[in-house]
């Protein structure tokens, strides 16, 4: 199937229902094998057995930002292209950003208290991480008060991208400013600080979570899909109606 | 496995993301029920989308 193919909703429902079975075998083994390595993992010589909520604060935390990096993409395809499937990409991956993002927030939060011996500092990573937060409720907030699906979606669209810039200041505020946080201590300049015996199950269960992120995606895709034609039927029988 | 003294932090960050995760994949099932069951029904009716009607 050519890739031009998938912009046709009928051909790209087709092939969700078609692996979406197998995303989830994947996640499903993906998870099995990441928590069984996490629990097994050897505790860290300054944090001890804490150590173990990396394995859900770090993986969240990225999936958080590449939810709001994926809606930024997608708003080039509404605002530009005007594609239904954008928009629709962008709608299925703002609830699931957000929940990652809460799960950061809630993991680095607890993670913090016996760390850091607080629960909460208003220092550079962790606002900037509340605020993408704040910025997926709004998004999702445009698209749920929208009284026109168009307007909500190009709305939306454009706090996307003006949100995007929150980014790479959630990615560089550890070195900007002076935090709490730790600096980036996976993908850095002269390699990972981290011991491999914690790396490696860090690593399984970030793609677990991509893997979870991917089938959410496209299950949440699908809904929205079925919800459009729903929404179509319903004029249809509508203007019937009044004609 | 030793939790050590902060082993109640560790078990509310998994049991936060179990509920939250839980929460998520839940919702996404409901709603596909829910908008299967709502295109059969207006389909029942023997309304189609523009675009499967003939002529």
């Amino acid at each position: 199937m050519p890739i031009v193919d998938l912009a046709n909703p009928t051909r790209f429902l087709a092939l969700v229902n078609r692996i979406l079975p197998w995303l989830i075998a994947a996640t499903a083994i993906l998870f099995a094998v990441g928590l069984f390595r996490a629990m097994n993992a050897p505790d860290d010589y300054q944090q001890g057995a804490t150590v173990k909520i990396m394995f859900l604060h770090v993986p969240a935390a990225w999936l958080g930002m590449f939810g709001w990096a994926l809606m930024s993409v997608a708003a080039l395809g509404t605002l530009v292209w005007r594609h239904p499937l954008a928009d629709v990409a962008a709608k299925a991956a703002a609830p699931i950003g957000a929940a990652f993002t809460f799960i950061c927030l809630v993991t680095g939060s607890l993670w913090g208290r016996p760390t850091w011996g607080t629960y909460w500092v208003w220092d550079a990573r962790l606002t900037s991480m509340l605020v993408l937060l704040v910025l997926y409720f709004g998004v999702l907030a445009l698209y749920w008060t929208a009284e026109e699906p168009g307007r909500g979606a190009r709305a939306a669209a454009i706090l996307s991208l003006v949100g995007a810039v929150n980014l790479p200041i959630i990615k560089f505020s550890v070195d900007w400013w002076n935090t709490l946080h730790q600096p980036a201590s996976v993908f850095r300049m002269g390699g990972s600080t981290i011991d491999p015996a914690i790396l490696a199950p860090l690593l399984i269960m970030a793609l677990a979570f991509t893997f979870l992120f991917v089938t959410l995606h496209l299950a949440v895709m699908r809904n929205e899909i079925l919800r459009r034609r729903v929404r179509s039927m319903r004029l249809i029988q509508a203007q019937e109606l009044h004609a | 496995m030793s939790l050590g003294p902060h082993g109640d932090f560790i078990v509310a960050a998994y049991a936060v993301t179990l509920f939250v995760v839980a929460a998520l994949i839940s919702w996404v099932v409901l709603d596909y029920v829910a908008q299967r069951r709502i295109l059969g029904d207006l389909e029942e009716r023997g309304l189609a989308r523009r675009s499967q009607r003939k002529g």
